[in-house]
């Protein structure tokens, strides 16, 4: 792996996509067994696996779309590494057909005898296979569309130094911005929230996109240490970069929070049975698992980013973003696995189609990622970001 | 009293933009001034970097108030529903901690804000009159001006050449404010 510092590209990364690749296929192959041995399992394993790369594709939209619409000048300089992010929606898209597959073992309500269940019944028009496979069609087109039309107006941007690019992207993100959040919401609702169809919250999609935000962000954090640690980017990417991304991370950490223990006190005080129910499978045998959730997806990020020099750290930096991948892990295992099992389970599968799928996703976004310049080396406000000072 | 008897207390001048305010703050440091005050109708991203400010105490105090308040919070909600008005709300455990979060929470951000204000006036050393108020044209620094201001306590200050020194910087409307 070489850098140009001419063009901002990286050479001779091939070899790494490659190894990435390997990882993903060999993981996936390990997984494919469990097809044939225990299906079913199989199907809730890729389903935790599947919708945690997804979140990390849906949080560097986020970003970018944020980055677009505020105008920001920070972030100018890491933008590339989101929008090379967002590209693996696509890989993610055509990874989700498995779980088309096993729809009818995942969700109850694709039972036959659903239909005999009055409060299942009653959602029918909208919990249905044929309208959950059109609504996901459109989740991941429209995404696809917006993360493309960004990605295209950046490569441009590079390319061609006449035209507005910069109103062109702010333009499509604040057409998207809207349905992005329904788009976050739904496909909280859809793939995960409806594995127990009686139960339902407005907040769920929320807290899943806090925790896809964390995740993103965590990953975004990773690659630009990843880079400094090579040597690259190294002026461009300063502490004071790294200080906004902590700050964001500590945020959406913080934000996760809020809308976890919403959901939850709601529910706790209210005890209605229907809505408790959710939370009375997430006890027992999976309430160390509970626990640990709000300590360490809240308290340990918390105090660990509170001073604005572990901020600035990149060692408490990368500690903290590897932290936080496992635990929004663990939050979306948590979200799907109590839905079936009483007592805690945990699977080979579960380990071997994650990093299966995630040598897939990082192949895929560190070829997006080598294909273009690293930094946007059209933008005008470049030079801007890179002396960019942080203060509050 | 004539003007010759009143204290000269500091040197005011206009700057006509941030870029400009900014720049101002690097020659004032680099003329070796320590105590000048800068101001801004809005945050300048940079500016406390270039006047070479120094970490604010003020949010140390606000994270000692905030973990008084969340201490205060959850023993007053413990000792008041658990130990001396034991109340079975909705049915729920006396000392439940749920129930007892958002007013920890609260809590701590009252406490919080409180100590920042307070501290802030007290790091302040309850200073609510400055000479800058003398002048006319100031009032303008919450509307559409840029100033810096170099106080006659700085041991680097001469009236005559901290004002020349102003001008050469860009300042316009430069004025000597006196006061009692």
């Amino acid at each position: 792996m070489q850098f140009n510092p001419k063009t901002y590209r990286l050479d001779n990364t091939a070899s790494l996509g490659r190894a990435f690749l390997l990882i993903g296929i060999l993981g996936l192959a390990i997984g494919c067994v469990g097809l044939i041995t225990d299906p079913v399992r199989f199907f809730r394993s890729y389903l935790v696996a599947e919708v945690f790369w997804i979140s990390l594709g849906i949080g560097a939209l986020f970003f970018v779309l944020m980055h677009h619409l505020t105008g920001s000048v920070w972030s100018v300089v890491v933008r590339r590494i989101p929008e090379a992010m967002t590209a693996t929606l696509m890989i993610m898209a055509v990874a989700f057909i498995p779980v088309l597959i096993g729809l009818h073992d995942l969700y109850p309500w694709s039972h036959p005898e659903a239909a005999t269940e009055h409060a299942i019944a009653a959602k029918s028009s909208y919990l249905n296979p044929p309208f959950f496979i059109f609504r996901t069609v459109i989740y991941f087109g429209a995404m696809i569309w917006m993360a493309g039309a960004l990605h295209r107006a950046s490569l441009r941007q590079d390319r061609e130094s006449h035209g507005d690019h910069q109103r062109i992207s702010r333009s499509i993100s604040a057409r998207s911005v809207v349905p992005f959040a329904f788009i976050c919401s739904f496909a909280a609702f859809d793939w995960l929230m409806s594995l127990t169809p009686s139960w339902y919250s407005t907040i769920f999609g929320v807290a899943f996109f806090c925790g896809a935000a964390v995740g993103a962000l965590s990953l975004i954090t990773l690659t630009a240490i990843f880079l400094h640690h090579r040597g690259v980017l190294k002026r461009e990417i300063t502490g004071e970069h790294y200080y906004d991304l902590g700050k964001l991370i500590f945020a959406f950490v913080i934000m996760w929070t809020y809308m976890s223990f919403s959901q939850y006190m709601l529910i706790w005080y209210a005890n209605i049975p229907e809505e408790v129910a959710w939370y009375q499978q997430r006890s027992g045998s999976w309430l160390p698992l509970s626990l640990l959730l709000p300590v360490g997806h809240f308290i340990v990020p918390f105090v660990a980013l509170m001073a604005q020099s572990a901020k600035r750290n990149l060692t408490v930096l990368t500690l903290v973003s590897l932290w936080l991948l496992v635990v929004h892990w663990l939050n979306l295992y948590w979200y799907v696995l109590p839905n079936f099992s009483r007592t805690i389970d945990l699977s080979w599968m579960d380990a071997a189609l994650t990093v299966g799928l995630g040598g897939l996703f990082i192949w895929w976004f560190w070829r997006r990622l080598t294909a273009q310049a690293l930094i946007p080396v059209g933008d005008p406000h470049l030079e801007e970001s890179v002396n960019f000072v942080s203060e509050y | 009293m004539s003007d010759s008897t009143r204290k000269v207390q500091g040197v005011l001048a206009e700057f006509s933009g941030p870029k400009e305010l900014t720049e101002a703050a690097h020659k004032l440091r680099e003329a070796g001034y320590s105590r000048f005050e800068l101001h801004s109708p809005f945050p300048i991203s940079g500016l406390a970097h270039a006047a070479g400010e120094k970490r604010s105490y003020v949010s140390f105090v606000a994270g000692v108030a905030a973990f008084l308040g969340i201490s205060a919070g959850l023993t007053m909600q413990v000792w008041m529903n658990g130990v001396d008005y034991p109340l079975v709300v909705s049915g729920k455990p006396f000392v439940s901690i749920q129930a007892f979060v958002p007013i920890i929470f609260a809590l701590g951000v009252l406490l919080a804000a409180f100590a920042s204000v307070l501290s802030l006036l007290v790091f302040m050393r309850w200073r609510y009159h400055f000479p800058t108020f003398s002048s006319n044209n100031f009032p303008r620094f919450s509307d559409d001006a840029f100033f810096a201001y170099i106080e006659a306590q700085d041991p680097k200050f001469d009236a005559q050449s901290s004002r020349e020194f102003l001008e050469r910087a860009g300042g316009q409307r430069v004025e000597v404010l006196v006061g009692p």
